[in-house]
């Protein structure tokens, strides 16, 4: 009994034991490393930094073997470290176009300045079980390209040039981005506060909305313009000095999607962008992400609301995993009390029921001492 | 890495607690309104009572006397839970008797001994919308709230009638507060909404997940919702607490066999062992008694 009076202390403190057991697993086993984690899940790990918004691959990698792989626990744990840590200051924006690239296709141009360079991928890898996994083979070195120092031009860039495409945009100048993680949200939304939303949202959320909105609910008529891996530096002001320092860098994955768009009242025919950009190696996610904004900025382009992928309040509000996972599994909480109410109402009402319908009922409830 | 669990006292940082402590001030000055604040992720999950423990952990000080209870009880798991977090990051005295505690964190109940100015009892709310149910969209149930436009509440209840010949809310039972804010008291059974009615103690909740904060201050109105001629009622048991005999007191019922057998037992329990202790003896545990 899960709720066994006086016991509650005793037996929380036994199932974390045999969860910390469960955890380790055989003992003739050596234990997994965090090292391990980061060179070998590092996609795990990516997935991880990206929905906890905090970019510390061993942290995520401790989260997610104290987690026993179970990515939305990992998650959480990382998250509710993040939230203790003082916030001291504003990146300035990264510049995505001076990325060092790993990975950048294209799907509008068959060729582009820079080229298409596919990088680690599984696409096109045939999804074979490999049988030489199940063992420690060496594995080849890849081949490496000499560095390329200039930036890769990035394809709205392109598309800009013409005018086909929406610029950029420009907040006012005394914009501060908003910081849902010290704000409450309030609908509606700034596109900053949503992209950071959807940023940290669930990708298999994000996933099966940006799905649907390809099987026709909001279809946008989407082309994949860009999605480019890769180091970009993250810098931050600092007032005193007057100039940026930069701390370091950072993966991230980029997604730009073209989107036909007929033209409207204020707006000419030209094609618009929905945007995706994700910590580390997540180009699933920095694709749906892309989906999923433009499908919300149906307003914006004065399209009709008629799908949920367009719907800010209802996608918004459920696309945090760590949310939705705490009020989903709170029902294995105690609601007897509650239960108890209910069961009052329901036996009150089914007596009235019966009484009209002539059913004749033996009191089920004894009274204990019979 | 090795220094990761350096927290401050009751967890939270001070530039967080005094954020909760500004939307606890306004929820005061606005009793019933929900005030929005910018909620953290807690080491609990969502759903788990993380808006009680930020407002408690706001509030808490080292002085302070802690009880926690869920469902009425000091020792269901999720209480014990937070009760050793409080001790752990708060390093405060707890204790389980209402009358010792200062502040009084619970998941729905409200202690059947009647609290006393200085106290603070701070409900976890799951979804602090009274009108959610209603209409799921945040953004026009603030402007219904705004509007003081309650008429599709009563229109629920009207309803409920209508189909049941009485309203069918038994828990999270809507309430009007000093005659402005419909509120909703958490889900409590109906069976403690009187109690919040000019109580002389503070009650403060909150709403992690929601990220909701909202309170009835001491000695405020709080009126159930109800029609001149279906009257507010709250549920009545046919028996005493077969352990202290306690009438008029909210009972859980207790699956004794696989043959229907059942007993009903004080839901607040530390009221029932102070019966007890003051030998009070329901008919079960006379029956013990007499036979051993």
């Amino acid at each position: 009994m899960y709720v066994a009076v006086k016991g509650g202390e005793a037996a929380i403190a036994n199932a974390h034991q045999l969860l910390a057991d469960r955890r380790r697993g055989d003992r003739s086993l050596p234990a997994i490393s965090i090292d391990q984690i980061v060179a070998q899940l590092g996609l795990a790990v990516d997935r991880v930094m990206a929905e906890a918004s905090l970019y510390d691959r061993e942290l995520a990698a401790l989260a997610v073997r104290q987690a026993r792989g179970d990515m939305i626990e990992a998650i959480f744990i990382l998250r509710a470290y993040r939230t203790t840590l003082p916030r001291f200051g504003m990146s300035v924006p990264v510049d995505t176009a001076s990325m060092k690239i790993e990975r950048r296709i294209s799907a509008t141009y068959k060729d582009l300045p820079g080229g298409q360079l596919l990088g680690p991928t599984f696409d096109y890898t045939h999804r074979l079980l490999d049988p030489s996994l199940l063992t420690d083979e060496p594995v080849a070195e890849p081949l490496r390209r000499t560095a390329d120092e200039s930036s890769m031009m990035r394809v709205s860039d392109i598309l800009a040039g013409e005018g086909l495409i929406e610029g950029d945009g420009q907040m006012p100048e005394d914009h501060v981005p908003g910081d849902l993680t010290r704000e409450p949200l309030e609908f509606p939304l700034s596109r900053d506060l949503r992209l950071q939303a959807l940023a940290r949202g669930d990708e298999g959320f994000l996933l099966a909305l940006a799905y649907s909105t390809q099987r026709g609910y909001a279809r946008t008529h989407p082309f994949v313009g860009e999605v480019r891996i890769g180091e970009v530096e993250v810098e931050l002001d600092i007032p005193e000095l007057g100039f940026a320092v930069s701390l370091g860098p950072v993966q991230v994955t980029e997604c730009q999607m073209v989107n036909q768009f007929q033209g409207s009242a204020k707006n000419p025919p030209q094609f618009t962008r929905g945007y995706g950009l994700v910590f580390g190696q997540s180009e699933r996610k920095a694709m749906a992400m892309s989906l999923v904004d433009r499908a919300l900025r149906a307003e914006e382009f004065g399209e009709d609301i008629v799908a949920p992928a367009q719907d800010e309040e209802f996608v918004i509000s459920h696309s945090d995993n760590v949310q939705a996972t705490g009020f989903v599994e709170h029902l294995k909480l105690p609601h007897y009390v509650d239960f108890q109410a209910e069961l009052d109402l329901v036996r009150r009402m089914r007596a009235e029921y019966d009484a009209r319908n002539g059913v004749e009922k033996s009191d089920p409830i004894r009274d204990a001492a019979e | 890495m090795t220094d990761l669990a350096t927290y401050n006292f009751a967890y939270l940082d001070e530039q967080t607690k005094r954020m909760i402590r500004r939307a606890i001030l306004k929820a005061i000055s606005i009793p019933g309104y929900q005030v929005p604040f910018a909620s953290r992720e807690m080491p609990m999950p969502y759903g788990w009572g993380t808006g009680g423990v930020q407002v408690t952990a706001a509030i808490l000080g080292p002085k302070d006397v802690l009880k926690v209870i869920d469902q009425g009880a000091d020792d269901t798991t999720n209480a014990v839970s937070i009760r050793a977090f409080f001790q752990k990051v708060a390093n405060v005295a707890v204790t389980t008797k209402t009358r010792d505690a200062t502040i009084i964190q619970t998941r729905h109940r409200i202690p059947e001994e009647t609290l006393t100015a200085g106290q603070t009892l701070v409900y976890q709310v799951p979804i602090p919308e009274p009108l959610r149910f209603l209409e799921p969209r945040e953004t026009e149930t603030r402007k219904m709230h705004a509007l003081e436009e309650y008429g599709l509440m009563h229109v629920k209840l009207y309803e409920d009638i209508a189909r049941n010949g009485h309203i069918a809310t038994t828990y999270a039972y809507p309430v009007k507060v000093e005659g402005r804010y419909v509120m909703d008291p958490s889900p409590t059974p109906k069976f403690d909404n009187p109690k919040m009615h000019m109580s002389e103690a503070l009650q403060l909740f909150g709403a992690g997940r929601e990220k909701r904060i909202y309170a009835v201050p001491p000695h405020t109105d709080v009126v159930s919702l109800d029609f001149e001629d279906h009257p507010f009622e709250i549920q009545h048991f046919d028996k005493p607490c077969a352990l202290c005999g306690a009438e008029h007191v909210y009972l859980d019922e207790v699956v004794l066999d696989d043959k229907g057998g059942r007993m009903f037992v004080c839901s607040d329990t530390d009221h029932c062992e102070d019966r007890r202790e003051h030998g009070h003896a329901g008919h079960l545990l006379a029956q013990q008694e007499a036979a051993e």
